[in-house]
Order: structure tokens, then C-alpha cells, then sequence
């Protein structure tokens, strides 16, 4: 077995490597940018290598920096996590000739999935099911139209190195094929170096289902069951399972054999994973196959009990797999969300910056019985950059059932507290509590269908409401009272705190009264009684609750009159009031917020890369109106209506904070 | 008998439905509650005391004679605030529009003159349409009146004026001299003169709410301290903010229990200063991790916001907390925010508050405006009101602490009395750059040799240790432990006895 390993990677990915080397006593070595200098894969790490500059095309994927950081460290393997160097046959060809061993597949193998085209003749040959498509390389923007008009609307153009999204267009017609062409090629030249471009059926009511496989050197070949990975924003994954809940045994067999077979036509030796995109009918067909350890691996792990990244090191080193297809079986149901900065309110944006609070859930055992695990590569006082995926976390939990395993995430989302900046943690609550994914009836489109116009926040149903309520109104007697005790009061004529509180919240008011014990109190909402339990005191941000016997995680921040309460990917807020109070605070005007609809503000900070428009203008609906580029991806500004531009407040080379002005509209 | 009781009864009725209904619904529909609602508001259920239910006016001019209402245009009287005793005057729309008369003013001095006798602050909520013109120059002494009982009461018990309507003319000056000024959006503003005496005078044309609204109060003019969105809600945060006052000045600032460790440690703010030391960062987020539970009321929130200013506790008892804010013009100090924080750092010394320093300045900012408006002496202000407070002060350099401003912001020299410095402090008389560019004005034309001289110096001095080294700073802590060391620090100075030399007053740089 290796001595020492390096990991070619960063962030969660990286630490997770490291947890597994370190288990089996491996010693690890970490690569860095200037912008992780501080970061936790660079702490964890029994060596760390300073690679460059912050932009990975300098650091994280210059294979030379990385071969420089070998040689340095005499570090005897490498691991190159996902995503940067991890399916570069290069870089594995590298490391061939330095003697060093790459945890990963050969050399051939990558390259014969590596690129999408000759993956699927492959895939053909090796009898497994693909997509009809055009296998050729695309000249321009007028051959894309027409083989997307052979193969029939609509299609999907695909960058041919492309991954997690990136390059990758769906088009309904012409004009969209077109677009779609262009900026998958400028997308795959920046991010992959390789702007190679192929157009395929683009398969409706699809479920993005993809197998696990494992292969050592030996000609031992197994599949680790499947994942599902329907819920994608943009064909990025944000939920994934395993297993899934559509697949019955038969299928199931049936991709995990044709899924072996494609590993064993390559040679293939490691992790790997054979994605298929399957109908409502339980048709399969090929994607692609990435020869590397996926984001969403440990669902898998967690239904198996195999540590993967244990079994890539041990297969890298020589070792044969201990393991049959026989002895792997499904144990419960594992979910993993997968947590971005990213506001949601704002229309998924990315969101940097300092995490001034990031306290994810215990791991291990709940005493539900269930598993929460936690793969992440930040912490409270660290940074989420600009130069990278902006990923915070990856929150699995496990359940005997795919419900407890849901219910686990419910409780752990609640749990977990990520401040400082915007991030889609109320977007993934709410899918837990949605009733199309709680169903399993989902497809790749569910967020693009049940979130239409984007998220903008969870409505509490009326249970809901009451025990939130019941437990707000327990919360601000404990503050009241804490008012109260203060020094410099008027001896005998002290302040009582009353029994009747109006608790107002989304919308809806509720008269409650509550009555006190040493420990809890009873709170009287509509005549029922509940019970609310809590050790909470003032400045807790975090309150954990037993409400009427269940319990109840809320976060929670002060306001005036009440308290600001996100619960289940709601974000409300509540306030508490005396009757009297109550009855003068309806006398407030409601008041609208200022009227931005005739400006265009910035929507994330940002470098405007380009203004289309100048003032005077008259612009069209839809039209584009300026470009601004926020990690490393180009979003495209257009004109909600039609208008008169009055003034353009920003240039190209400005660097924009959020809601800053770009466009003002006469 | 019983009819003479019920006598009372009527007698109260009617002074309570003030203007009457009408105006009642009027003053709602405006957004605004009554001068009675409001004090129910403000004040602990229940506990108002009145004054002067019954006070009616004495003018017999222009009909007045015909125009009785009880209490005049101004319900005055005494309650607590989570049981402590505050005195209250709340100006009432419905009557006369507010407007102030001889013995309006008269029921606003007999509280005032009872709070500084009883040691309790002053609560003033303002919603009146100017003097009672029909009085002529009584109203205008009534003013006068109130004017001199705000100067006596200035550094004797807080004075808290909240505008809720109108506050124009003469008015204004009465919350100017009081200590916190806060106003209701769109539903206040303030000005000497309205709108058409402007258009007159300067043909400028500006409505109310640009003239004299929230918005330019908090924003612009530094008049007000605050501006909230409603009636409810500028109350709810005036008794929030009493919690943190003493109730005079022969009293500590209160305290109250606290759910907080003292000893908490903040792992995180080890990372708050940037690699780069010109990227900035938010000093409020170590407000929040030094305070109690997180808890600050900011002070002039919205103006001179490269300076923070406001109330924290620590272990329950309250200290005021003036901060260089990095991510506006760098922290620098200029006009506004030297004015700004000077008044905060005298509320404090005035009233037994320790004060919290926290400082990363880069120097004062400069330029033209800066010098034709007087930096030299708005910054003395400053400068002026750190060096005269006795009160605990405790100061933690956590970046750029540059030349004059090192000195300002609270330093040992100005009997500081725990002077700490973060390991990433650096305190020198300018950033390395520009203090090489002046020692070695010879070399610039050699950028190697410049960037050696530059290293240099930042080795020597963009560190805390050469400060350290003279006992200029106390200690360097770990930026972690700031809480524990900061709470020590205040707990060790709770029987601080400084007294300045005897004077009649002093003669801060106006």
C-alpha cells in the first residue's frame, strides 16, 4: 500500500480523500492556490503544496504545478477528486511516466470515455443502450441547425468534454440551436480548453439514473446499484438518492449489467459511473460514463457501506476487490442535497464571500435512528471564492426508508445554520417537503416546472403555522421576561409580563395564551392546548423546541415586536404582540417597497463584461442588455418589457455590487 | 357623591378623545397613532401616570377664548420601561394641531423639571404643527422655556426625542439639544423653514420629505439618529434602547441578565482580516461576536458609515462601541464621522458608559473639501471627546491604526485604559508605500530598491510589537479571545475613579 498520497484537488472532495487516507493510515499530501491558502483541505492535510494563482488554469490544473508538488513531496499516488484534472488522460499519462500511480481508471480508458462521441460508439458496440444523436464533430452554428433538424426538435447540444452542465444547451427550434451552439462552444473553450461540439434527442419526461461501478486491474468488474440524480437546476444535480424510486429489479439488473460490460470493454480499472437517461417507460439509454469518483458518491456509500475512495486506493495499489456482485445489496435509502451558495431569491445567483456562521448538523447516528453524514470543505470564518465551485456542503442522511431518510433531512436542514452569504438551503428544504418529490414521481424538469419563476419561499401550512406560533409566543415570554429583570427599576411597581399574546404570521393572526411551569409552558392557540418545551434563551440562534410532543428546529434572529424565523425552507416573520399592541400595529400603513421596475440592478456582485446599450435606445422584451460575469459564468441581462433606456450608470470593466444600478428606464 | 365621582369620569372621557373623533380617524388615516396610543406604546401597560389632564389654555385672542380642550395639545405625565421610571411627553395632532402654547410648554417643563429632580430621562414624542400662532410671543416663550430645561437636562438624564409629524420652526430646536433624535418614515420631518418660505426666499423648489424627511435627517444631515417604518415600530426600538441607558448621570448603566458565555470563543474572527490588507471587511461582524447574544443598537446608522457607532452589553451591562468600518472609504476618519463619533463618545462619558474602541484607520481622508470645511477642527472633535472621557475605555487595534488617526482613535496616550492589538495590527505613521516614497524621495526612480525600502519597512512596522514594545499597546491577543479579554478588561474597571481638573466647562473645538 502507498505511503503517502497526493490529492490533486481542493474543497470538500479533497477532505473527503483525506478522511479515507487517513483511515487507512495513509499520509496525505494537499495542493493550494493563494485563495485556499487557509483552507480546511490545506489544515487537514499532513502536507500542503502551495500550485499559483487563484484561478485554476494556473494552479489546480496545470499538470506540471502538480507533477512539481510530487516531486517535492515524494508522494507516491494521486487522487484527483472530481472536476479539474480527474479525467485527463494527460495528466494520467503524466504520472505514468513519473512511476507515480493515479487513483483512477487507465489511462485508455479515459480517453475512450472521455470524449462523448466515441464514449457512445463504444457504448454501442458493447451492446448497451444509447440515444440517437449525431456522433460527428459540428462545424458551425448553420450545421448545428441543420442536424438538429435531421435528428428532430428538441435536442441537446453538448459540449463533447463538458460535465456538471457546463456546455450544455437544449434547443426547441432553430434560433435556440443556433444560440445554444454558440455559447456551448464558448462555455466548453473556456472551461474544458476543448470546444468540440455534439448534438443529440433530447429524451422527454427524462430521470437522470446513473450507475455506480467499481473494476480493479484483475478483470473483476461489479456495479454498486444506481443513483438517482433527477433533481437538477440546469442540468446541475442539486438532490440526488439512492437508491431510486422509479426503478424496479429487472431494470435495475439490466443497467447494472450493460454498465458492467461498457467498464470491461475499456479495461476500466477504479470508481467509475455509467449515467442513463430513462424515460417513463423505463427505457435507458447511454450518457456518458465519467471515469472518475462522482459529487454524489457517498449516497451510494451510505446504502452499501462500501467507502469508494477506500476501494479506488486499494484497486490503484494492485489489490483485488473484496467484494462479488453477489454481496452487494441495498441497505435503506440515502439522500444527499447539495448545498451552493447560491440565493435562491434571487434567482440561484451565485453568492461569495465570508461564511460569518456555518454550523452544519452532528454527524453520525441521530436518535431517530437514522445517519446524517456531512462532506464538506469550509468553516465558519472561511471563504467561498469566486474561482471555484461555489458548493458549501454535501448533506447526506439514511433512513431505513426513502421517508425516514426525507424526514432525517428535514430535521438536519433545519439544524444547519450557513450565514455571511446567500445560499439555496430554503430551496432544498422545500423540495423535501414537496409532494412530487416526496411521491418520487419526478423528472430532470421538476425544478424547471414546479419552480417556473424561480423560488420565492415556502408557505407554511396551517399546522405548521400553530406550532410555530405556539413556540414563538414561548420564546418571547423568555425574552420579555429577561426585559424585565433589568437593574434601576422602580421597587414594587415592576413591569409584569401578561399571559395573552397575538401572534402574527404570514398573514394570519393567532390569539394565544400562555400559562407557565417550571418546565415549559402550556400555549393555547384556538382553544387547543399545546405543550412547548425549550432550553432556548435570547440570542439563541438556534432553538430547539418540543412542540406539543414533537420536536421542532427553528432558526431564529430577533426583530422588533418578534422574531425573524426560517423553518422548512420558510424565512417569515413573526411577531408577538399584546392584544393592544396588536390592535394599533393593524393601524400601520402597509408599505410598499420602492419601485425598481424602472431600473436594472445589478443581481449578484459582478464584472460587467459588456452593455449592449446605450442611452436613447429602445429596447424590445427580452432583449439582451448587458452581460455580467460572476464566477467565471457570463449571465445575460435582458429587458423584462419594452422601454426607453434614460441612462447607462455602468460600464464594461465595472465592478458591480449587488443592486447596484446598470440601466436606468425612462 | 357618587355623581361628583362620575363627574371625574366624564371629565377624563373627554380629555382622552382629545381633538375628538374625527381627528382621531384623521390622525389613522395619516398612518399616525394619538399622542395616547402612542404612550400606551412606549410605556410599560398600564404604568402612565398623567399630568395636567385637565391644563387649558389662558389666550382670549382670535376666538381662542371659545376653544377650550383639556390638556392643551400635550399629554405629559410618568411610566416605566420594563419597570423603569422615564418621564414622557407625547404632542397631540388632534388638538390645535400640536401646537404649542404658553401652557403646553408649561405641562412640558413641569416633567422636565421633574425628571432632573427624580434623576429619570425624557422622553419626547413630537407631532405638532409650530408655535400657537394666536398666543404670538407667549408660545415663542414657551419655547425659550423648554430650550433652557433641555440645556440643564443635557448630561443629567437622556433626553430621547422621537418625531412622529411635524417638527418645524422654532420646534426643531428643542430635539436638537436632547441627545437621540429619532424619526418615522414618511410620516415625520423636520426644518427650520418649510418648503414654500424656501421657495420664496431661494426659489428652490423641494418638498417636505426632501427637505426636512427621515430620510435627509438620517442620511444627510445627521440631525436624526434613526429613522423607523412605523409609529409601532420607532417606539418598540425607543424602549429597546432605554433598556441600554442609565437612568441619569449619578447612576451605572443598567444591567441585566445575559445568556452568553463570557468566555466565548470566536474561532472565526482569526480569519476576519484579509490577506490583502486593502481589502475590507465588515467590523460589524465583530461587534456581533464581542456583544452579548449579538445584540447592537446602532446609533446613526445610515450616516458617516466609515464609522460605527452604538450600544452593546457585555456580561448584561451596557458599553457604548465606536468602529472604524473598513468597508466604507476604509474606515478613514473625516468630517462626518469624527463628528459623528465625538457626540457618541460624550453621550457615554456623560453617562458612566464605558466605551469599546475597536480600530482599523488608515488616517483621516484627504482633500480640498476636507480642509475648506474644517477637518482640522471637526476631527479635534473627536480627538477632544476620547482625551476628556473617565470613563472605562478599552481599545483594540485590529488593522490600520496610521498616524494622526492612531492617536484619535482611543490610544494609550489618551488614557486608554486596555489597549489591545490583533497579531495583524500595524501601527505607524502611514501605510509602508507612501512612507517610502517620502524617506526615500531619492530612489524612486529605482522600483527594486523601492520595493526593498518598502519591505523594510513593512517588517518593521506593519506589525503591533514595535507599539507593543513601548507599552503603547498593552497587550497583543488573539483575535478569537477578543470577548474574553475585552469583558476582563470592562470587569476590571468597574470601580474606575478619573476625575478632570476642576473647570467651569471645557471649550471643545466647536
Amino acid at each position: 500500500m502507498f505511503k503517502k498520497i497526493l490529492i490533486a484537488n481542493r474543497g470538500e472532495i479533497a477532505c473527503r480523500v483525506i478522511k479515507t487516507a487517513r483511515k487507512m493510515g495513509i499520509k496525505t499530501v494537499a495542493v493550494y492556490s493563494d485563495a485556499d491558502r487557509h483552507a480546511l483541505h490545506v489544515q487537514m492535510a499532513d502536507e500542503a503544496y502551495h500550485i499559483g494563482p487563484p484561478p485554476a488554469n494556473q494552479s489546480y490544473i496545470v499538470i506540471d504545478k502538480i507533477m512539481e508538488a510530487i516531486k517535492a513531496t515524494g508522494a507516491e499516488a494521486v487522487h484527483p477528486g472530481y472536476g479539474f484534472l480527474s479525467e485527463n488522460s494527460k495528466f494520467a499519462e503524466a504520472l505514468s511516466a513519473a512511476g507515480v500511480a493515479f487513483i483512477g481508471p487507465p489511462v485508455g480508458a479515459i480517453e475512450a470515455m472521455g470524449d462523448k462521441i466515441t464514449s457512445k460508439k463504444i457504448a454501442q458496440d458493447a451492446q448497451v443502450n444509447t440515444v440517437p444523436g449525431y456522433m460527428g464533430l459540428i462545424e458551425d452554428a448553420e450545421e448545428a441547425v441543420k442536424i438538429s433538424n435531421q435528428i428532430g426538435y428538441p435536442v441537446m447540444i453538448k459540449a463533447s468534454a463538458g460535465g456538471g452542465g457546463k456546455g450544455m444547451r437544449i434547443a426547441w427550434n432553430d434560433t435556440e440551436a443556433r444560440e445554444g451552439f454558440e455559447s456551448s462552444k464558448n462555455e466548453a473553450a473556456n472551461s474544458f480548453g476543448d470546444d468540440r461540439i455534439f448534438i443529440e434527442k433530447f429524451v422527454t419526461q427524462p430521470r437522470h439514473i446513473e450507475i455506480q461501478v467499481l473494476a480493479d486491474s484483475h478483470g473483476n468488474a461489479v456495479y454498486l446499484h444506481e443513483r438517482e440524480c433527477s433533481i437538477q437546476r440546469r442540468n446541475q444535480k442539486v438532490v440526488e438518492e439512492a437508491p431510486s424510486p422509479f426503478l424496479d429489479e429487472e431494470t435495475r439488473k439490466a443497467m447494472g449489467e450493460q454498465s458492467v460490460a461498457l467498464a470491461k470493454a475499456v479495461g476500466y480499472a477504479s470508481a467509475g459511473t455509467v449515467e442513463f437517461i430513462v424515460d417513463g417507460e423505463r427505457n435507458f439509454y447511454f450518457l456518458e460514463m465519467n471515469t472518475r469518483l462522482q459529487v454524489e458518491h457517498p449516497v451510494t456509500e451510505l446504502i452499501t457501506g462500501i467507502d469508494l475512495v477506500e476501494q479506488m486506493i486499494r484497486v490503484a495499489a494492485g489489490e483485488k476487490l473484496p467484494f462479488e456482485q453477489k454481496d452487494l445489496k441495498i441497505n435503506g435509502w440515502a439522500i444527499e442535497n447539495r448545498l451552493y451558495a447560491e440565493d435562491p431569491y434571487r434567482n440561484f445567483l451565485p453568492s461569495i464571500g465570508r461564511l460569518t456562521r456555518y454550523r452544519p448538523p452532528v454527524e453520525g447516528r441521530t436518535t431517530t435512528g437514522g445517519i446524517v453524514r456531512n462532506d464538506t470543505g469550509v468553516y465558519e470564518g472561511g471563504e467561498i471564492s469566486m474561482y471555484y465551485d461555489p458548493m458549501i456542503a454535501k448533506l447526506c442522511t439514511w433512513g431505513e426508508t426513502r421517508a425516514a431518510a426525507i424526514e432525517e433531512m428535514r430535521v438536519a436542514l433545519d439544524t444547519f445554520e450557513v450565514e455571511g452569504i446567500g445560499h439555496n438551503l430554503p430551496f432544498v428544504a422545500a423540495v423535501m417537503d414537496h409532494e412530487r418529490f416526496t411521491s418520487g414521481n419526478m423528472t430532470t424538469a421538476f425544478i424547471a416546472e414546479e419552480y417556473p419563476e424561480g423560488f420565492d419561499g415556502v408557505t407554511l401550512p396551517k399546522d405548521a403555522l400553530v406550532k410555530v406560533a405556539a413556540a414563538a409566543s414561548a420564546m418571547n415570554r423568555v425574552a420579555e421576561i429577561r426585559r424585565t429583570q433589568v437593574s434601576g427599576r422602580l421597587g414594587n411597581h415592576e413591569r409584569r409580563v401578561g399571559t395573552d399574546w397575538i401572534v402574527s404570521l404570514q398573514g394570519e393572526d393567532f390569539a394565544t395564551t400562555i400559562a407557565a411551569d417550571r418546565d415549559g409552558s402550556n400555549v393555547t392557540i384556538d382553544g387547543a392546548v399545546l405543550r412547548v418545551e425549550s432550553d432556548w434563551t435570547p440570542g439563541d440562534s438556534l432553538a430547539r423546541l418540543s412542540v406539543g410532543g414533537e420536536p421542532l428546529v427553528l432558526k431564529v434572529d430577533k426583530i422588533t415586536h418578534g422574531f425573524r424565523i426560517r423553518f422548512r425552507g420558510a424565512d417569515i416573520k413573526v411577531h408577538v404582540r399584546t392584544p393592544r399592541q396588536a390592535e394599533l400595529a393593524k393601524l400601520m400603513p402597509e408599505k410598499l417597497p420602492p419601485d425598481t421596475s424602472k431600473l436594472l440592478l445589478c443581481p449578484m456582485p459582478g464584472l460587467i463584461v459588456k452593455v449592449n446599450v446605450a442611452e436613447g435606445d429602445e429596447v424590445q422584451e427580452g432583449q439582451a442588455l448587458c452581460t455580467v460575469e460572476a464566477m467565471k459564468m457570463e449571465n445575460i441581462l435582458r429587458a423584462e418589457r419594452k422601454g426607453i433606456v434614460k441612462a447607462v450608470k455602468a460600464a464594461a470593466g465595472d465592478s458591480m455590487a449587488v443592486d447596484e444600478v446598470i440601466i436606468e428606464f425612462e | 357623591m357618587k355623581d361628583i365621582l362620575q363627574e371625574l369620569e366624564c371629565r377624563r372621557e373627554v380629555a382622552r378623545l382629545g381633538g375628538g373623533q374625527k381627528r382621531i380617524d384623521a390622525q389613522h388615516s395619516k398612518g399616525k397613532l394619538t399622542a395616547r396610543e402612542r404612550i400606551e406604546l412606549l410605556l410599560d401597560e398600564g404604568s402612565f401616570e398623567e399630568f395636567d389632564m385637565f391644563k387649558a389654555h389662558r389666550c382670549t385672542d382670535f376666538g381662542m377664548q371659545e376653544q377650550q380642550m383639556p390638556g392643551d395639545g400635550v399629554v405629559t405625565g410618568w411610566g416605566t420601561i420594563n419597570g423603569r421610571m422615564v418621564y414622557v411627553f407625547s404632542q397631540d395632532f388632534t388638538v390645535f394641531g400640536g401646537s404649542l402654547s404658553e401652557t403646553h410648554a408649561e405641562k412640558i417643563c413641569k416633567i422636565m423639571d421633574m425628571a432632573m429632580q427624580n434623576g429619570a430621562p425624557v422622553i419626547g414624542l413630537n407631532d405638532s404643527g409650530g408655535a400657537r400662532i394666536q398666543e404670538g410671543v407667549a408660545s415663542l416663550a414657551g419655547y425659550a422655556d423648554v430650550f433652557q430645561r433641555n440645556i440643564m437636562a443635557s448630561g443629567v438624564v437622556p433626553q430621547i426625542s422621537v418625531i412622529m409629524g411635524p417638527c418645524a420652526g422654532g420646534a426643531v430646536y428643542s430635539p436638537a439639544m436632547t441627545d437621540f433624535i429619532f424619526m418615522v418614515r414618511d410620516s415625520s420631518y423636520m426644518f427650520v423653514t418649510g418648503p414654500d418660505v424656501v421657495k420664496t426666499v431661494t426659489n428652490e423648489v423641494v418638498t417636505a420629505e426632501e427637505l426636512g424627511g427621515a430620510s435627509t435627517h438620517t442620511k444627510k444631515s445627521s440631525v436624526a439618529d434613526g429613522a423607523f417604518e412605523n409609529d409601532v415600530e420607532a417606539l418598540a426600538e425607543v424602549r429597546r434602547l432605554v433598556d441600554f441607558l442609565p437612568l441619569n448621570n449619578r447612576e451605572k448603566p443598567p444591567v441585566r441578565p445575559f445568556f452568553d458565555e463570557v468566555d466565548r470563543v470566536e474561532e472565526s474572527l482569526d480569519t476576519l482580516i484579509p490577506d490583502n490588507p486593502n481589502t475590507p471587511y465588515d467590523m460589524k461582524e465583530l461587534i456581533g461576536k464581542i456583544a452579548d447574544e449579538g445584540d447592537f443598537f446602532e446609533i446613526q446608522a445610515d450616516y458617516a458609515k466609515n464609522i460605527l457607532t452604538g450600544f452593546i452589553r457585555m456580561e448584561g451591562q451596557t458599553v457604548g462601541v465606536v468602529a472604524n468600518q473598513p468597508m466604507v472609504l476604509a474606515g478613514c476618519l473625516d468630517i462626518d464621522s469624527s463628528r459623528k463619533a465625538a457626540r457618541f463618545v460624550r453621550f457615554c462619558d456623560a453617562f458612566e458608559i464605558p466605551i469599546l474602541t475597536l480600530v482599523d484607520v488608515p488616517g483621516f481622508l484627504p482633500g480640498t473639501s476636507q480642509e475648506y470645511n474644517g477637518v482640522i477642527k471637526h476631527g479635534a472633535k473627536l480627538l477632544f471627546a476620547y482625551g476628556e472621557a473617565t470613563v472605562p475605555k478599552v481599545t483594540v487595534i485590529t488593522r490600520k491604526a496610521y498616524g494622526g488617526a492612531y492617536d484619535v482613535m482611543a490610544s494609550k496616550h489618551l488614557r486608554g485604559d486596555f489597549n489591545y492589538a490583533w497579531p495583524t495590527a500595524e501601527i505607524a505613521v502611514m501605510g509602508a508605500k507612501g512612507a517610502v516614497e517620502i524617506l526615500y524621495r531619492n530612489e524612486l526612480g529605482d522600483p527594486d530598491k523601492i520595493a526593498a525600502r518598502t519591505k523594510d519597512y513593512e517588517d518593521r512596522f506593519a506589525n503591533p510589537f514595535v507599539a507593543a514594545e513601548k507599552g503603547f499597546i498593552d497587550e497583543v491577543i488573539q483575535p478569537r479571545s477578543t470577548r474574553r479579554r475585552v469583558t476582563r478588561a470592562f470587569a476590571s474597571l468597574r470601580n474606575k475613579k478619573l476625575t478632570n481638573p476642576w473647570k467651569k466647562h471645557d471649550n471643545i473645538p466647536l
